[in-house]
Order: structure tokens, then sequence, then C-alpha cells
């Protein structure tokens, strides 16, 4: 088997995934609900909802560390996905041995933490040293970890025993689809052999929710939860906010079949554009959407016409999912109509930093399964968006190629393009 | 020499010291520069403050700087400097296709704001309640916005129109590490052609010196260079506001565009020490061994923060090899976080192209150095975790 691409780079696959979901903990229990269209959206029940507009989200609230903070959280996440994905890869213990590259969201100093320091603060003293003479004189190291912002990699270093220094990065709601860019990269360059790529978000604090919510960006139809993400309806109004985590073990091809590994997947090619307009609306014209996807497709080798299924971004905002349509349907033209296109957000809402890289391993599980998963709550077409959105019901299809769109606030277009088998 | 060697074609510097790549060689070549400090707006706490700054000289619309905290705000400005420099600035052709990776922490919160719950929350038992109605309500929509992390990145696209691809990698000093490591390995293997890569810090802002001090790392008594601060002072480390950012380019590319480099980047190494089990010195010499394997005297442009344990390794570790002339530039800049290795380069870049070395920022502690200036070593050993180095050769 030909072991490097088009362009004489080794190809890079995905020996190994795991996921964590309101929907679940595991490939298994995820896929299941994924493919009985279950929505994992509930009324918040992590904090009081008083004053807010928004009282829904796809939090994670099974966890021991869910009640624990953000980082905390987002590190149980991270910890959990990067297990299930290291032991289906078979390298087990904590000898990984590849570059880690982490997804994870900016956290602050919470404000419970916050609050408790306060607490013991002199008031006598100007306002800004409040706190600071609270840090100085008490033992806050716990607290000092959980805001440095390359904490929860080093655990995760630790804890799989991954090579030299992990990268945490940002790239807003399309960080998970960076995290697996940035390892395909690296094995291509030829510094590894494999990579673990992790996409985790358990930032679902009050805060968080106001400050989405003021922004107008999260759907405030409360009423039923279950249906309040609706990808491509008329009556979005929103995302819903959620949490969540995606890993996946990425290995040249080369490195798989030689220790005789499960292939559950090709990671063909990766595509990015920045987006120069505004800070959280799209160039009118799409133009950095529709670059983002050619780049990935001429990553991958391939051409448009060898799509076969779109995981959408699909966030349910008016914008987001109109715009996806248009630079979808300008790459693509008219054959789109007829392409399978879906949101796994319908169900699992929307997980911000993790989005790109669980939607990566849906992605990869529905090529190998044969079954796409629906786009639920698909009651009320838009009319001015035409797609197969495999409405509501999951669709048994032979799909070969997939691509996964991720775009985020500050003008983040990050697309991949996945295959089922190496050519 | 090949032609996907990584050299840099332009550098944008703030600091206490000013603003600009000139400005900074000007002001640091000179020996005796006294520090630009503010022992009183944070006392006990001595900073480094931001120098004037007239924002509109890099960010023309006023609309954009007001969608800016003042990190996003620095960080986008030194970026337009360093753009400028390499002759890139409102070039799209240049600007479209160039890729970028920012180093990024996190903006400004509103102080008022969390004073405000703070206070209020002392005579509160339902907290989480009042939560609630004080950020639904006092916040400002657009704050969440202008202090995110990668928005750094988009107000570069937004307003220099850098749009190739904009990448923010957290997570203090290693972030301006694996930011520039991974740039130069992009160049390198001919992933990119040229590259926007750097970090900026703020900070003049309670909750930038809370996020050392939870951890005890601030000095707290009067300055002293990096090198001389005790135990008993604190933690040893003194903030400063700045940024750098640097333009890389593959060699090929910056010839065909006839633009001179200051110097290239050569072997770039990065890591994670196990710290607790005391190994550090060891890892550094490691890193510094594998960056500059020659005993070649030279300078070593150190981002050493001053907290005692990081940076009493890094010293014994440059001690180790007698070739290094220490030059600690936090004691005259303050330690700047995730910009501290783009600023470690850089200064080490501007050395090499001037042919010159600096004199000791701490005669008392750094040798003079009168050897070739052909190479430099430039380090960012993090206050807690997480270390570099990269090798700075003439190109």
């Amino acid at each position: 088997m030909k072991t490097t691409d088009h362009l004489g780079r080794p190809i890079v696959v995905a020996t190994g995934v795991g996921v964590v979901t309101s929907l679940g903990q595991g490939v298994a229990d995820n896929w299941a609900a994924l493919t009985s269209g279950k929505s994992g959206i509930h009324p918040i029940t992590r904090f009081p909802i008083d004053h807010l507009n928004t009282t829904i989200a796809g939090t994670v609230d099974f966890l021991a560390s869910s009640d624990k903070g953000a980082s905390a959280l987002t590190y149980e996440l991270a910890e959990l996905a990067a297990t299930e994905a290291i032991g289906m890869a078979g390298f087990g213990g904590n000898h990984f041995a590849g570059p880690l590259f982490l997804a994870s969201p900016p956290v602050e100093l919470d404000w419970h933490d916050r609050l408790a320091l306060y607490d013991g603060a002199d008031e006598t003293q100007p306002g800004y040293l409040r706190l600071l003479t609270v840090a100085r004189e008490r033992l806050t190291a716990a607290t000092f970890d959980a805001c440095q912002f390359g904490t929860i990699a080093d655990q995760i270093a630790d804890r799989f025993g991954t090579r030299g220094l992990p990268i945490t990065l940002s790239t807003a709601c399309a960080s998970g689809a960076t995290a697996i860019q940035l390892g395909v990269e690296a094995i291509r360059r030829g510094e590894c052999d494999r990579a673990l790529s992790i996409g985790a978000d358990g930032s679902a604090t009050a805060e968080a929710l106001i400050r989405f919510s003021l922004l107008s960006a999260l759907s405030t139809q409360n009423e039923k939860p279950e249906k309040a993400s609706k990808p491509f309806s008329k009556d979005r109004d929103g995302f819903v906010l959620a949490e969540g985590s995606g890993a996946l073990v990425l290995e040249s091809l080369e490195s798989a079949l030689a220790r005789g590994a499960r292939i559950l997947g090709v990671m063909r090619g990766c595509g990015e554009k920045a987006d120069d307009f505004h800070r959280t609306r799209s160039k009118p014209d799409g133009s950095p959407a529709i670059a983002a996807v050619k780049a990935a497709l001429d990553d991958a080798g391939m051409d448009e016409g060898e799509i076969e299924y779109v995981n959408a971004h699909g966030t349910s905002t008016p914008e987001n999912d109109k715009m996806e349509h248009l630079s979808l349907s300008t790459v693509i033209g008219e054959r789109m109509r007829d392409i399978p296109i879906s949101s796994n957000k319908s169900m699992i809402g929307h997980t911000l930093s993790a989005a790109g890289a669980i939607e990566a391993v849906f992605s990869l599980l529905t090529m190998r399964e044969g079954v796409i998963p629906p786009t639920i709550n698909y009651d009320n077409p838009d009319p001015a968006i035409e797609l197969d959105v495999v409405p509501n019901v999951k669709r048994e299809a032979r799909v070969s190629t997939t691509l996964s769109n991720s775009f985020g606030f500050g003008g983040q277009n990050t697309c991949l393009v996945m295959a089922r088998e190496p050519v | 020499m090949s032609a996907r060697d990584v050299v840099i074609t332009g550098i944008g510097l703030v600091s206490s010291l000013g603003e600009g790549a000139d400005a900074h060689w000007q002001a640091l070549s000179k020996p005796g520069l006294p520090p630009v400090i503010d022992a009183e707006r944070y006392s006990p706490y001595t900073i480094h403050p931001l120098p004037e700054i007239d924002w509109s000289r890099q960010i023309a619309k006023r609309g954009d700087q007001r969608q800016m905290e003042t990190w996003q705000r620095l960080g986008t400005y030194t970026a337009g400097l360093a753009l400028d420099d390499a002759g890139m600035k409102e070039n799209e052709a240049l600007c479209s296709t160039m890729d970028m990776i920012v180093a990024a922490g996190g903006g400004e919160r509103d102080e008022a704001v969390d004073q405000g719950i703070l206070d209020a929350a002392r005579t509160r038992n339902d907290r989480d309640v009042l939560l609630n109605e004080k950020l639904t309500t006092e916040l400002r929509p657009t704050l969440f916005l202008a202090q995110l992390s990668n928005l750094l990145a988009g107000n570069i696209s937004i307003v220099h129109k850098v749009t190739g691809s904009s990448r923010t990698f957290m997570g203090e000093e290693g972030a301006g590490v694996s930011a520039v490591e991974t740039a130069a390995a992009r160049i390198r293997s001919g992933q990119s052609s040229h590259v926007l890569v750097g970090g900026a810090f703020q900070t003049e802002h309670s909750d930038m010196l809370l996020a050392y001090e939870l951890g005890g790392f601030l000095h707290r008594k009067r300055w002293k260079s990096v090198w001389q601060r005790a135990a008993n002072d604190g933690g040893g480390v003194i903030t400063g506001s700045g940024a750098a950012f640097l333009v890389l380019e593959s060699r090929e590319h910056a010839e065909k565009r006839g633009r001179k480099s200051y110097a290239a980047i050569g072997r770039v190494a990065s890591g994670r020490a196990r710290r607790g089990e005391g190994n550090l010195v060891e890892a550094i010499s490691g890193l510094i061994r594998t960056v500059a394997p020659s005993n070649d005297p030279m300078m070593a442009i150190s981002g050493a923060s001053g907290a005692h344990a990081a940076t009493g390794a890094e010293r014994n570790a440059l001690q180790a090899s007698s070739s290094f002339a220490a030059r600690g530039f936090s004691t005259l800049t303050g330690h700047m976080k995730e910009a501290q290795f783009p600023f470690a380069i850089a200064l080490a870049a501007l050395a090499i192209s001037n042919g010159a070395a600096y004199p000791p920022f701490d005669p008392e502690n750094e040798r003079e150095f009168a050897g070739n200036v052909d190479s430099a070593l430039a380090t960012a050993i993090g206050y807690h975790r997480f270390e570099g180095a990269a090798l700075v050769v003439a190109s």
C-alpha cells in the first residue's frame, strides 16, 4: 500500500478515537444516542438560572468534576477522551511518546475561587491589593494552577507520557479542528509517527453563558430544551452552549501498518483561511469559508466532486447556517443539494473548543459504520437553505469521503477532509 | 545555506523602553541604561509600564481601537510595527497569504464590575444569583471579544489583513516558544513561505499580577536586576508590559522580494522538564546543547523571569558552559510572559544585524562580551513550566 500522498507526504490516519458529550461517555454510547436522534440538551442545573435569558445547555453533568469548575472539568473531559482513544489505538499505559495538541478554552480565575479569596481580604487596603495580599499570604497553589493556561496540557502530558512541550491552542469554535490540523502537519513534517489531538471544553459557567447571551448568540427557546438546537431550520435562533471532548490518535499510515493497527479513517486534508471582515460576522460573500473549504480539498488532493458527505459546523445561529450554505454551494455548486449534510450540534449543542475534534470523531464513525447521524429538530425548513440535511432520522449510506467544517469568532475557518480508506 | 532557511525580515517591539526595533537597539546598546519602572501604582509590586503610544499609527480606525482592550491593542499595534518593518504592511498579496501564530494569554476583565460583585457578595448568601444579576446587567456586551484570547489574532486579521491562517497558542512562555518553533518548522518544511509570529502582555491590570501572585511569584521589594532578587523579597518576578512580533520568511521568499534580513533562526528546541524531580538544570543544559552544540563563545539573550527556581537553574546551566555571556533583558523590560521568547529572539537578531554585543544589563552579574556576534542564544525558561531555546545566526 502506498504510504505517501499526492504531494509525497506521509499519509495520516486515525487509529484511536474517544468522545464525551452530554449524550454520554465513550464512543459506543455516543454513537448509539446520536444515530437514534437523541438530544443531550437539558435545563441548566449547575448554577441558578435567575435573570438569564437562556436556561438550557448541553453541559456534561455526570462526571466527578462536573461541579468543580471549568479547569477541573476540562481536564477530566480531555483525560477521558484521550484514555479511550489511546486504548483503542492499542498504545495503553503512559508512554504515548508522540506530541500533544490540546484545544481548550481560555479559563480565567473561577468566580467561586475569586469570592473565596475575597472573603479573606482586608478591606482597609486599596481595592487592587486585596486579592493580591490574600494570594500572597495564603497557600493558593491549586487556584494558581487552575488559571495558568498551560496547566491542563501539562497534566495530560504527565498522564499519558506525551513527548515534548505540549501545545495548547485556541481558534475559538474551530479549535478542535486546529488541534487535528497541527497533529497532521507534525506527522507530515516527519517530526513524529503519531500525535495526540484533543479538543475539550468544560467551560459552561454562568459567566460564559452570559457572555454569549450578551452577544445574542444563544437560543432562548427554553421551553423544550431538546428542540432548541435546530440547524438549517427557519426558526433557528442561536446555538446551545455545550460541553464535551473528542480525542484522536493520529498516526502515519506507515507506522499504523507496521504495527498492524486498526485504521479508523484517513485525515486527507486540512485547510484554513482567516476572515478580516468583523469580529463575529463573516464576510458577506463567504469568501474566507469558501477559501478554507477549497484549501482543505487542495490539501487532500481532491476535487469538489469527490465529497460525499458534509459534517456541518451547523450551529443553529441565523448567520452561520446561512453562510455555511452559501460557501458550500459556491464551492460544490448545484450538486450540493444532493450531498447529505448533517449537524451533530442539533443533538449535542455547540461544544466550542471541543466541537471540531468531536465532530471529526463522528465523521470517522459515519464513514466506518455507513450510517449518517441526522440533523434533528428539522420540522420547519429554511426555504433559503436548500440542503439535504438528513432530517430527523439517521440514514444508512456508504460514505467514503467527508468534509467537516469549523468556523469561529475572530475570523477562524478550518476545514478537514477525511476518507474511509487509504487510497 | 538553504532556500528554506528561516530568516527574520521584520521586527516589532514595544516595552517600557519605547517602541520599534531600532529604538530598542539604541536603548539597550547604551551601557548603564536605567530601567523605566512604576513602583507606586501596584505597590508593593514594581512594574515596567507601557510607553506613550499613539495607537492610530498602526490601528487607523478609532472603531477598531475601541473594539479592543489594551492587551489586544498592544499586540495588534506591535504586529503592525513588524509588518511595516518587513515592508509587508498594506501589501495585500503578501498579507493575504501570510500565516500567523500568536502566543496569547487573556485580556483584561472589567475591574469595576468585578469589584462591584466582590463587594456586594459580602452581604449576600445567594452569591450565584448575585453573579447572574450583576453580570447580565453590568458587563459590556463586546467586552468578551475585547479580551478573548484568539481575538488578538482576529484583530490582526481585521486591522492588518493577515489572513493566510490564524492560530493562537496558549500557555504562558511555552506558548511563545511553540509559536516560534512551529512557525520555523513550517517554513523549513515548505508548509509556509512567510509567517507572522509573536505575543503581547499587558501587566497593568490587577488580575495580570494576581495570576503570578497566586503562585507566589512576584518580587515585592525595591527593583533589582533579574539575577539579584532574593528569596526574602518575594517570588522574584517583576512584570512588564510589552510585545514582540517577528516576520519570518524562507530565505528564498525574502530574496525573491529583495528583502534584507536581520538574522536567521537556527535550531529551536523546547521542553517540558519534570521540575518536581529537580532536573531543571540538566534539562536546560540539554536544550542549550541541542541548539548550540559548538563551544563558540556567544551572548545568551535570556528571557529569565527572575522566578527563583527557574532563574537559578538557568543561571547554573549557562555558567556550566563557559561559552555564554548572559543578558537577562527582563531586568530592563520586566517579564512579558507569552512575549518572552519572541522578544529574546528579536534582541538576538538585532545584535547580530548590528554586529555588536549588548553591554551587561547588570554589570555585577553579567560579563562583557568582546567576541564575534554572528550568533546568539535566545532562551525562555518558564517561571513555572515549559522551556525553550533557539540559536539565532547571521543570515
